[in-house]
């Protein structure tokens, strides 16, 4: 993979525009690898000066935050920040929201001061921009449903952005019966990633996949690796609907550029 | 027997206003059992969220039929109050429609306007009862709503129904009684677009009755709205008066965004410095992390509490109540406004808070709703008045984190990888960019 760390950067004395933050998922989780490799051939292919942090990023505190641990959220904070600031870094990017959520709302009153934005809101501008071209017409008119993360879209306000990247694949795109600031929640977050769910009479994945599925798409497209776990295991536990995939925004993007 | 009827009229008026200041005394008394929270700044921006949201109703609009039947039943409650001014005069003086003779031919529109609005009332009212009872709308049949918020619900409907009938009743009888010039009182004053129709009903009626049915109609009336205002105490109904300040006061930030505890900070600014000095205005004695009862909570969230109207939208779209969890926001703020019900009582009889055993974690809202959440924000984004049930779910999890340590062992688990390796999961945190390989 083409990509340096800003520690590389500093010693052949470059200091890139922007910072990749991959976060914990993206950089361990066998699925989310996949999304980070698309997003850095896109960050490529659009010749954009950016970086990562490689060893020296670590959680951004949001899981320990949500599950009630303050303490561990301002360890992890504040030394990520000491290491951001180190690298007087400017602008981040991300494609999970809740480390976009906590490193844009929450680091500031730490000392974390950064201009923040999710990876859907800089392939939206770099689309715009003209420096991604999409050449290829694979999803013309495919049916393709989005969900959206609760800490993009609720939490954040950024509905538009990944829809837009949606409509520039040419791709039909079906709303689910509840969407935008009534998009139903994967189930993923407040920590319940890591735990089992309390009883109920349904998993909250199953009952998204099932609104995702009613759309009749394709594909769903996700923005947060969380969601992309969540409803891939949603698909798996439909017996008559495997085809259909799960797919972040960036991996479509990728497919379709060059 | 003019003056009588005056004097008692003041008796009651005067002990009515009593009871409800001290009732907003109660509730001004319990919300500051709650800590501090900086929400007076932006004075403007919280001006205009409050006219948006309370004033125009503009969350109730995302369902438009629902959202149009209550805004009528609101606008109708306010401009009516406009004739209670009268009433009240009429009632101290001994008078009769004693604006009519200022007010000239505006009184008669006036009137005839009040009467439309009351008729839209009754309209909307009855549809309500309809959903509720009949129609069985999910969010009002579950089982949040057992016993007094049900009947709650259904007594409200009930009151406000009367008293629009007793206002279209009061109208009708006078007007008989002024077209036969029954005494000096009844003079030719207002417009009767709807209760006109009311009239038949007293045909062969005499006079003399008439003019009692009319009395009674008035004094029931006027002596409902009085009850009216003390019945809000007990009730969901507060939220006609404090959907105002709560919508003023609710959160400006990003949803996203939860407050980062302040002694927290402190505490590993020492850790890592033991110099640091604490500023003397964030120093505390006893820093006690997360809530486990409504004194750790904040005012604003103990306000909403007393806000709460009971609708359900939040449960409606929170994805834990859909999928059959014991976590239901809704219930959150109801119990939350139960705990303070108590521990006012509480307060009433002992002057001070004694304790009794109970706090609102555990014996109120219990851990398995607690840990239910995940934090979705469908609550806070539908509520139409700005509650934010999310914020004291975390600030229980804090509790139950930082002070009892009593989280699910995979909860520690994650937390311990968090610590060790930078990461919720096992993995060795100097294989991070592996994936570049
Ligand atoms: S934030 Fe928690 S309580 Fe509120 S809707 Fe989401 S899961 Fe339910
Ligand atoms: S918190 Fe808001 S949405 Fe939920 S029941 Fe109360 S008023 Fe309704």
């Amino acid at each position: 993979m083409n990509v340096k760390t800003f520690k590389e950067y500093k010693e052949l004395g470059i200091s890139p525009d922007i910072l990749f933050w991959v976060g914990c998922a993206g950089s361990y989780d066998d699925r989310a690898k996949k999304i980070t490799k698309s997003l850095i051939n896109l960050f490529n292919k659009s010749g954009i000066s950016f970086g990562v942090l490689g060893v020296e990023e670590s959680c951004s505190g949001d899981p320990a935050k949500r599950a009630g641990n303050e303490f561990l959220f301002q360890m992890q904070a504040l030394s990520n920040i000491e290491v951001l600031n180190s690298y007087q870094v400017k602008k981040i990017v991300t494609a999970c929201p809740h480390c976009f959520n906590t490193i844009k709302n929450e680091y500031p009153e730490l000392g974390g001061i950064y201009e923040v934005v999710h990876h859907s809101q800089l392939i939206d501008q770099l689309i715009n921009d003209g420096k991604l071209k999409i050449k290829d017409d694979q999803f013309n008119g495919k049916k393709i449903t989005f969900h959206d993360p609760c800490y993009l879209g609720r939490a954040n306000g950024e509905y538009y952005a990944p829809r837009k990247v949606i409509k520039a694949l040419r791709a039909d795109l079906k709303e689910m019966k509840s969407c935008k600031e009534k998009a139903m929640c994967c189930g993923a977050g407040g920590a319940q990633m890591f735990k089992d769910s309390e009883k109920g009479n349904k998993e909250i994945n199953i009952k998204r996949t099932e609104e995702a599925i009613e759309t009749k798409s394709n594909i769903i497209a996700a923005a947060c690796p969380f969601c992309n776990t969540m409803l891939t295991d949603g698909i798996k536990s439909h017996e008559n609907h495997k085809e259909v995939q799960v797919k972040d925004i960036s991996e479509l993007i990728d497919k379709v550029t060059d | 027997m003019q003056f009588l009827s005056s004097l008692l009229f003041a008796i009651i008026f005067f002990s009515a206003s009593f009871f409800f200041a001290n009732n907003c005394k109660k509730i001004y008394r319990n919300i500051n059992l709650g800590g501090s929270l900086d929400r007076f700044g932006n004075k403007k921006e919280r001006f205009l969220k409050m006219s948006r949201l309370a004033f125009g109703q503009s969350k109730m609009l995302d369902k438009p039929i629902v959202g149009l039947l209550h805004l009528i039943v609101y606008v109708a409650f306010i401009l009516i109050n406009i004739e209670l001014l009268e009433i009240v005069l009429d009632g101290f003086t001994g008078k009769h429609r004693v604006l009519a003779p200022f007010l000239g031919a505006f009184y008669n529109f006036l009137i005839g306007f009040f009467e439309v609005l009351a008729l839209l009332v009754i309209i909307s009212v009855l549809i309500f009862w309809i959903r509720r009872n009949i129609l069985k709308i999910k969010r009002f049949v579950s089982k949040d709503l057992t016993g007094w918020p049900k009947n709650d619900a259904d007594y409200i409907l009930f009151i406000e129904l009367l008293l629009m009938m007793l206002f279209l009743n009061m109208n009708a009888t006078d007007s008989i009684l002024q077209n036969a010039s029954y005494s000096d009182l009844y003079q030719s004053y207002g417009y009767f677009p709807v209760s006109q129709f009311l009239i038949p009903i007293y045909d062969g009626f005499s006079l003399e009755t008439i003019y009692i049915i009319e009395r009674t109609s008035w004094w029931m009336h006027i002596l409902g709205i009085l009850f009216f205002l003390n019945y809000l105490y007990y009730s969901k109904h507060l939220h006609i008066l404090l959907a105002f300040p709560n919508t003023y006061f609710s959160n400006l930030d990003k949803k996203g965004k939860s407050n980062n505890l302040k002694s927290v900070y402190h505490e590993i600014k020492l850790m890592i410095d033991p110099s640091y000095k604490i500023p003397n205005d964030e120093l505390q004695n006893d820093t006690k992390f997360g809530a486990s009862d409504i004194f750790d909570l904040n005012w604003f969230q103990l306000l909403s509490a007393y806000t709460c109207t009971e609708c359900g939208r939040c449960s409606n779209d929170c994805p834990a109540t859909q999928t059959g969890k014991l976590l239901s926001p809704r219930k959150i703020m109801m119990k939350t406004r139960d705990r303070i019900e108590d521990v006012s009582r509480n307060v009433d009889k002992n002057k001070i808070f004694v304790s009794d055993g109970k706090t609102l974690l555990n014996d109120y809202i219990s851990k398995e709703e607690i840990w239910a959440c995940t934090t979705c924000n469908a609550c806070v984004e539908s509520c139409p008045i700005g509650i934010d049930p999310l914020s004291i779910i975390l600030d229980m999890r804090r509790y139950m984190v930082m002070e009892e340590s009593t989280a699910s062992n995979e909860i520690h688990t994650m937390m311990s990888n968090i610590e060790n390796n930078g990461a919720p999961w096992p993995f060795n945190k100097f294989d991070r960019i592996n994936w570049r390989n």
